[in-house]
């Protein structure tokens, strides 16, 4: 495996932080190394918020990332904004649910993930971080999908009834 | 153990917890606040005391005396915070009084911004507060030796009977690693014959106190302090030497940055182009005498920091002119990039054929 390094973006309350977290943490049982960082500042709920995840064999030399092999944009401002950080072949995930537009590069792999719709059809819009968890990890293999329900199991092991719901969002991510 | 995910700031706190830190006093700041927060929810079950003072002047006054009545005692801000703990961390240092100082250190001057910063360099190293002190400056660049130099500051702080000082910055603090939390490296300590813990009728009261009004008096308490220090150089430099072998150019960085370096030596091992670093762990004691071990073909030193320059000055003194000082750095906030610095190695190794 080479090294990963996600930039995950969206408003503050899509979930974007813990997706990464999802990540790291996945990373981090399979025994790689792991590191992520936050934007962090005067930012609540609708205001924009991001996460740097760099996932490696390799001991990890920054946890910046400038250029990402994969950026994930949950809304329109995230795209504008990290479009150009994707490097040569690498990935951009679109939640094509907020976003109505499409990439301008012709250099990169695009893919339009409309996690809000689906996260709906499955009843729980707030899952939509899941759908697109699960697809980014279908499309780049960065981790397996049984780490992410380990990583599930522990983070809700005192609220175990959500388990089921993000695990069917995150199921249903990878089908797309 | 199995390594755990952990936020820096928390990583910070629960270090100190199992290094033996039983007081915690703070007042909240962004970027550090998860520290306090996890202070304030954990140290009580290990049977320690965390109270939110009501200022930071007051915080470091409360470290003051708990250390002066042999606790092992910590505190934690940002830069500004820091700065108002100055007065304080001058008479700790001048009463010989151990303590845990971690600064989670943000843009500068004044109050600033919220993002991360290394303007904090002079402050901490060059003594922020008044007279002929210092304090030993830790540097940490992951959150793994974070753990460890915490765990292993409140040690050394009662080894020396000097104040410790743990500078991280505001990335290192929000940032996730995994985390293996190890018990400290013991140091063979003598009881605190020193600390005000009431003479209980049998022994001669204990006097703490940096008043000294006689010059001669003042004086020695002066000397003192400077053969303190002096073994502290001889003993406690730590640093990362990496890739100075053959190295055209040698960067200096320490923390956050020295990553971002590490980074950028291995693009530019794809330009051909040999560089190394010299990653200083303590700030204080800074380790001067391994740059008399560059080699000849290191045509320049370069300092980068997220600054407009200040551990230059050091590096200054350690290079002796031997060849040319060069510097990059952030500031504001803002983090150097990799390809900026790539584009500065390149200009400058480029002159200088």
């Amino acid at each position: 495996m080479a090294t990963h390094k996600f930039i995950i973006s969206g408003f503050g309350g899509q979930g974007v932080m813990s997706m990464g977290m999802m990540l790291a943490y996945a990373g981090m049982i399979e025994g790689k190394e792991v590191t992520w960082l936050p934007s962090y500042g005067p930012e609540m709920r609708g205001g924009t918020a991001n996460c740097n995840v760099v996932i490696s064999d390799k001991p990890i030399s920054s946890p910046v990332i400038t250029k990402a092999t994969s950026v994930v944009a949950m809304n329109l401002p995230s795209l504008k904004k990290f479009e150009d950080n994707v490097l040569k072949n690498g990935n951009i995930f679109v939640n094509s649910s907020l976003v109505n537009k499409k990439i301008s590069r012709k250099d990169i792999k695009d893919y339009y993930i409309s996690a809000n719709d689906i996260a709906l059809e499955l009843g729980n819009d707030k899952a939509a971080n899941m759908i697109m968890l699960g697809a980014i990890i279908d499309k780049t293999n960065v981790v397996n999908l049984d780490s992410v329900k380990q990583v599930l199991e522990k983070l809700f092991k005192n609220k175990k009834a959500v388990i089921p719901t993000n695990i069917k969002a995150l199921n249903k991510g990878t089908m797309i | 153990m199995a390594k755990t995910l952990m936020k820096g700031n928390e990583a910070f706190a629960a270090a100190a917890i199992k290094g033996g830190c039983r007081y915690f006093f703070g007042y909240p700041i962004t970027p550090q606040n998860e520290l306090p927060e996890y202070m304030s929810r954990e140290l009580p079950k290990a049977g320690g005391c965390f109270l939110q003072a009501e200022s930071e002047i007051a915080a470091i006054n409360m470290v003051y005396g708990a250390a002066c009545a042999g606790a092992r005692v910590m505190t934690s801000s940002s830069s500004p915070g820091i700065a108002l703990k100055q007065e304080g961390i001058s008479f700790l240092a001048s009463a010989e009084l151990p303590c845990v100082i971690i600064n989670v250190s943000r843009a500068g001057p004044g109050i600033g911004g919220i993002q991360p910063g290394q303007a904090d360099y002079y402050q901490s190293t060059r003594g922020g507060g008044n007279g002929d002190y210092q304090v030993i400056v830790y540097a940490p660049a992951s959150i793994q030796e974070a753990v460890e130099l915490t765990a292993n500051a409140f040690e050394t702080a009662d080894y020396y009977r000097n104040p410790v000082m743990i500078l991280g910055d505001g990335m290192i603090g929000q940032m996730m690693e995994p985390v293996e939390l190890r018990a400290p490296k013991k140091r063979e300590l003598p009881p605190k014959i020193w600390a005000l813990t009431g003479t209980r009728g049998q022994r001669s009261h204990n006097t703490i106190k940096s008043l000294a009004l006689e010059p001669d008096d003042l004086e020695e308490v002066n000397l003192k302090l400077k053969a303190k220090y002096d073994v502290i150089r001889k003993n406690e430099v730590q640093y990362e030497a990496f890739h100075l072998e053959d190295a055209e150019i040698v960067f200096v960085a320490y923390g956050t940055v020295s990553r971002i370096v590490k980074a950028v030596i291995e693009e530019l091992s794809s330009l051909n182009i040999k560089a190394g670093l010299i990653r200083p762990i303590t700030l204080w004691p800074f380790p001067f005498e391994v740059f008399d071990t560059l080699s000849s073909k290191t045509k320049c030193v370069m300092s980068i920091e997220m600054s407009l320059g200040q551990m230059v000055d050091d590096v200054k003194i350690a290079v002796k002119g031997r060849v040319p000082v060069e510097f990059y750095g952030r500031s504001g906030g803002n983090i150097p990039s990799p390809e900026a610095i790539v584009e500065k190695t390149k200009e400058i190794l480029g002159g200088a054929e």
